[in-house]
């Protein structure tokens, strides 16, 4: 994974009441998510790739040493862009001032490696607000500011400080399809710190999981949601992500027919969608049923061939399953909570084939 | 007004000059003892604070009396003004100009440093993420942002320069067209029983810093409207 665009990052050093000892690689695309809850070192961990705090360690990103034993680069001199908690917008410029700071007042115009003006100003829907002084923006267009200023800053890696966590759910749900947005469009790698596992479902590809300055888990976010020895996938609120493709939409019962790999999902979604575009789609583990034969009438819409891959005792009356869906179990991962009484009376055990019954799937994004 | 005498314009004229070129040079060497006091983590950055604050509790004449020693012919000032072949700065302007730098120094240090640390350190930090050195953060941001403070500081500095009275006696004297500024321009008239001018000049200073204050406090008034 240390690709020469990917990020190779390594810290240690004490931080007020504990010691941050992580280290951590990431692919050169797409959008990780630092996973954890308050307090474990997650933004530390992002202001000292961005150069703004100063540990022991050593930071790669794309083949260029910014940090280690000889190299310091000053936060001024790493292309990394950053959206703060807070928009943080210098509030003695407009927002065109503060959108073309970091160009000195010139619009960069799109290129190659070169993110333009316009294409942000569009792409996150600020043609509006250019003339405009921050104080009198909402919060989430001063959020969406500081993600076009980032941007436009020609970053070769975004770093993300819980961008959302000081908006209200209202304005986070006016945001969160501009981030889809921007993560179709984007070709550098995107850090996204947050400890809102729903960001990380809609948001990240891949995901490092902290816990009190130690990186417990990090890879594909498939593979961290559905390991099942991992904290996440024994939550109450355990889910997986699976990619899913448009095939068609039934229009009498407004439902759309899904690809997923190695089964077919009806899920209540718009018509606009067209065939192929690819969709999130969150199965949550508590939605996930078992039965052993197919159920011939049902009221519930997806119910998928599968296989019990492995399982684990979640206290003393609950299971957790990993499933692989498709007859011979391999297709695309799910996650189950069963009853242990229905574990014994059912006799289910690894390997066995059986059939996933789906109460509910939600589409999560784009 | 055509009988205004000349020596109350001249006495007008050398306040108005000692208190801008005093305010100019306390912005330049100010701006940057501001800047350090707001951001060093130094353990003794304090102990300089207390220093340029000395000012504010000493008596001038004690003041005076050290710059007398200092600016006289044994002192550096001494040495500094033998360098164009005088013997000593003490009872000139520039010696004038050094005393009213040192003791209004206070004055627009505080308020400056003042702005600079209610600016917190995020500013300066966005920038940097924005390929801002430090330089250009501190022009384009920090300075912009500290603008209130700024221009405290610099209405408090002048007009207190204005205002000062013991240390000019102590180290200024009293000589027109050199060092005899308002308000011993004003003692003077008294002493001489003078009493008509003495009222003047008094009541012209009485007028000038409501006018100060009062502007002072609604311009500081519409930049916070308008900047934050």
């Amino acid at each position: 994974m240390t690709a020469a665009n990917g990020i190779a990052a390594a810290f240690s050093g004490r931080l007020g009441g504990f010691a941050l000892e992580a280290e951590f690689t990431v692919p050169g695309r797409g959008i990780t998510a630092l996973f954890g809850p308050s307090g474990c070192g997650k933004t530390s961990i992002l202001r000292c790739i961005a150069g703004l705090q100063r540990l022991d360690g050593s930071c790669r990103v794309g083949g260029e040493a910014w940090q280690d034993g000889r190299t310091f680069l000053p936060p001024h001199r790493r292309a990394v862009g950053y959206v703060f908690q807070e928009a943080s917008l210098f509030p003695h410029l407009t927002v065109r001032g503060n959108l073309l700071y970091a160009a000195r007042g010139k619009p960069p115009v799109a290129g190659p490696g070169t993110i333009g003006f316009d294409e942000t100003v569009g792409l996150l829907g600020l043609a509006g607000l250019l003339e405009r002084a921050p104080a009198k923006l909402s919060g989430g267009e001063r959020q969406r500011v500081a993600v076009g200023r980032a941007l436009l800053s020609q970053p070769r890696l975004l770093l993300m400080d819980e961008p959302l966590s000081a908006l209200d759910r209202e304005t986070r749900d006016e945001i969160l399809p501009f981030l889809e947005k921007l993560h179709e469009t984007l070709a550098i790698p995107v850090l996204y710190v947050t400890h809102d596992i729903a960001e990380v479902e809609r948001l990240a590809d891949h995901l490092v999981l902290l816990r009190a300055g130690k990186v417990v888990a990090s890879g594909p976010l498939g593979d961290i949601q559905s390991d099942i020895d991992l904290p996440l996938a024994r939550q109450r609120d355990a889910a997986v992500s699976l990619d899913a493709v448009v095939v068609g939409h039934d229009a009498a019962y407004g439902l759309l027919d899904l690809d997923v790999d190695g089964g077919r999902f009806l899920v209540p979604g718009s018509p606009e969608l067209e065939a192929g575009t690819h969709l999130r789609l969150r199965i949550g583990a508590g939605d996930v049923s078992i039965t052993l034969q197919e159920p011939r009438s049902t009221s519930i819409l997806n119910v998928l061939p599968a296989r019990i891959v492995s399982s684990r005792a979640l206290g003393e009356r609950e299971m957790v399953l990993l499933l692989a869906l498709g007859r011979e179990g391999d297709g695309a991962n799910l996650l189950a909570r069963v009853t242990k009484r229905s574990w014994d009376q059912l006799k289910l055990a690894d390997g066995l084939p059986v059939f996933a019954q789906i109460k509910s799937a939600a589409l999560a994004s784009r | 007004m055509q009988d205004l005498s000349p020596e109350i314009w001249t006495a007008v004229r050398l306040t108005i000059e000692l208190a801008a070129l005093t305010t100019a040079i306390l912005l330049v060497v100010g701006t940057p003892v501001a800047w350090w006091l707001a951001r060093s983590q130094a353990w003794w950055k304090e102990a300089v604070a207390a220093v340029v604050a000395l000012p504010l509790v000493l008596p001038p004449t004690v003041l005076g009396f050290y710059l007398l020693v200092a600016l006289g012919p044994d002192g550096p000032g001494g040495a500094l003004a033998s360098l164009w072949g005088a013997r000593t700065l003490a009872f000139t302007f520039e010696g004038l100009v050094i005393g009213s730098v040192v003791y209004s120094l206070p004055f627009v240090v505080q308020p400056i440093r003042n702005a600079f640390e209610a600016m917190g350190e995020r500013p300066m930090e966005v920038a940097a993420t924005l390929r801002a050195s430090p330089l250009r953060a501190f022009f384009t941001v920090a300075l912009p942002l500290a603008r209130p403070g700024f221009l405290t500081g610099a209405v408090l500095g002048f007009a207190h320069t204005v205002g000062e009275f013991g240390v000019v006696l102590m180290i200024g004297g009293n000589i027109p067209g050199e060092t005899r500024v308002l308000s011993v321009a004003i003692y003077d008239f008294v002493e001489t029983l003078r009493w008509r001018e003495a009222n003047m000049l008094a009541a012209g200073m009485v007028v000038f810093a409501f006018v100060v204050i009062l502007a002072m406090m609604l311009a500081e008034k519409r930049m916070r409207r308008a900047g934050r």
